[in-house]
């Protein structure tokens, strides 16, 4: 199909694809989902939200930006924890072929599970920390949700490293701790940025679950408060807030692992 | 006594059922300070002898020895020149070389590292790259980083494995000038493989041919008594040099006779998910991209 570019078509197209899904949005609300709120009533009950961004006005009455710091908050600690966990295990299963024999099926097993079967195991594991369980239980879940792109994508990394490299530390005779460091290590690390970003949007994906299940302050749990106070509009804020974050973390780490892109 | 010696060496790959021989009963002797060319058809097992040499890979039988000690591992005395640069691409070109000096002189101060490094830099005339990386050179420069860096390592022996022939014709002759300067400087052993009789018989004082493979074996090694240094454009009609490419090409192609074979390998193609849909139009390499499963394998014809 033959596309003709014309001036501002980056702006005016996705601005009519915005338009397309307002009218179809509107037309449902007026026709088969009463529940549904038009979008005019949605933007005049989100304004004050989003006016102040940051306000405070109760434990989960607050601006979305300050729930929205809240979740992140929570994901950074256990998207951190997921790279450190995943990373060397990655490793492990790039380098080595007896520990791939060894752990890939329960790895192929453990990575579909859904981030609403772990948390509850999650809560089990630190029910003796008393108030701070729900929260480690949440940081267990993300780390353990969102390793497996790091954990499979370092691995496929270390494998993929062209057999040039290897056979220049080889003739080098490098020692092993120099040829992880100076070869194994860069020569993976564009492989290994692509399985941190992926983990980064599942840990994203995660936090939101999690939060609706322990109600805590944050973007998930705001909007599961909201639709318990069946104010469905602040659902769809919920919504469009929690996709728009997501695709700026996505984008930022795209930016960083271009960064790395050695070759 | 000789300075590399290969005694009966013989190679093959696969599996006991579908095992090919790719090289047998290779003898070979190379004198101190010699330059020996090797010449081949492409498939015919160039490369798997010159790893044999670097150690990178064992022969299933026979011997080889260099100064008398048997190789049995890749090691910094031998300096490999590797077809395909073999350069580190996250490293300068200074970097790339200074880890290889770093490597062999440990116990040199840093500053007397980093002046060998620049001197071998400046022997291959890439001074005002030397902070590039090697995706920014060309084709010609990424291989002078890769002899400098061979060089810089100060081999007992220097192996090339067809150091040109990913290069066009005009950088090709002008390397094989820089290669010839470079010998003369340091009077190192070479030993070089190629696929270009001229290259060969240019540079080297000794050329054999690589019959072809599989099972290939090597041909009767001709002196290439012509006076140095040679000057490429007198060499074309010397009588001498006429009847040595004769000798090598008749050989070669004699080898070549009906034998046909075929190498199939396993593919292992890269499983893609679609993340953008904003994809560039042109793939890099021109062909439609392929799936995981859908080809498994692929066999190449060695004529």
């Amino acid at each position: 199909m033959k596309f003709k570019k014309f001036k501002l078509d980056w702006l005016i197209l996705p601005l009519i694809g915005l338009a397309a899904i307002l009218a179809l949005w509107q037309v449902s609300s007026a026709t088969w989902a009463k529940d549904l709120p038009t979008p005019l009533k949605t933007w005049v009950s989100s304004k004050p939200y989003l006016a102040e961004p940051f306000a405070k006005r109760g434990e989960m009455d607050q601006g979305v930006l300050r729930f929205t710091w809240y979740s992140l908050l929570l994901v950074a600690k256990g998207y951190t924890l997921a790279l450190i966990i995943g990373t060397p295990i990655g490793f492990l299963l790039g380098l080595s072929k007896m520990f791939t024999k060894a752990f890939d099926p329960i790895i192929q097993v453990l990575r579909p599970v859904s981030p609403l079967a772990w948390f509850p195991l999650g809560l089990m594991l630190f029910v003796g920390a008393g108030k701070q369980a729900s929260e480690l239980g949440a940081l267990f879940t993300i780390a353990i949700c969102s390793m497996w792109p790091t954990v499979l994508n370092t691995a496929v990394g270390v494998r993929a490293i062209p057999q040039d490299y290897l056979n220049v530390a080889k003739v080098l005779k490098l020692s092993r701790a120099k040829t992880l460091f100076k070869v194994i290590i860069p020569a993976s690390l564009p492989y290994m940025f692509t399985g941190f970003r992926l983990s980064l949007g599942i840990a994203w994906l995660v936090i939101v679950a999690v939060e609706m299940l322990i109600g805590r302050p944050g973007i998930g749990g705001f909007l599961w408060q909201e639709y318990n106070s069946a104010i469905y509009e602040h659902i769809i804020l919920c919504i469009v807030t929690i996709g728009v974050v997501g695709f700026i973390l996505d984008r930022l780490m795209s930016l960083v692992e271009k960064r790395f892109k050695t070759i | 006594m000789p300075y590399l010696e290969l005694k009966n060496v013989a190679k093959g790959f696969g599996a006991k059922g579908s095992r090919m021989e790719v090289l047998r009963e290779i003898n070979l002797t190379v004198e101190k300070g010699e330059f020996v060319a090797i010449v081949g058809f492409s498939g015919a097992g160039k490369t798997t002898l010159m790893s044999l040499i670097s150690g990178l890979i064992k022969p299933d039988s026979g011997l080889l020895t260099l100064n008398g000690l048997e190789i049995s591992e890749p090691g910094p005395d031998r300096g490999i020149v590797f077809q395909n640069y073999s350069l580190l691409p996250w490293l300068s070109v200074f970097e790339n070389i200074f880890l290889a000096v770093e490597q062999c002189f440990r116990n040199w101060t840093t500053a007397k590292k980093i002046e060998h490094t620049e001197k071998f830099i400046a022997m291959v005339n890439l001074t005002p790259a030397r902070n590039k990386k090697p995706h920014e050179l060309s084709g010609g420069m990424r291989q002078r980083v890769s002899v400098a860096r061979a060089l810089a390592m100060d081999p007992q022996i220097l192996l090339l494995d067809e150091p040109l022939s990913a290069l066009d014709a005009l950088t090709r002759s002008s390397l094989q000038d820089e290669i010839s300067r470079i010998w003369q400087e340091n009077q190192k052993t070479v030993v070089m493989i190629t696929n270009d009789p001229d290259e060969g018989i240019y540079l080297a004082d000794r050329i054999i041919p690589l019959s072809a493979g599989p099972g290939a074996t090597l041909g009767p090694s001709i002196t290439v008594d012509l006076p140095r240094p040679r000057d490429r454009k007198a060499l074309n009609h010397e009588p001498r040099f006429k009847e040595v490419r004769r000798q090598v090409i008749e050989f070669l192609l004699n080898s070549k006779g009906e034998r046909h074979a075929a190498i199939t390998k396993k593919l292992i193609l890269p499983d893609i998910e679609p993340e953008d849909l904003n994809l560039p139009r042109q793939v890099r390499s021109g062909r439609a991209p392929v799936r995981r499963g859908e080809i498994r394998q692929e066999t190449v014809e060695i004529p």
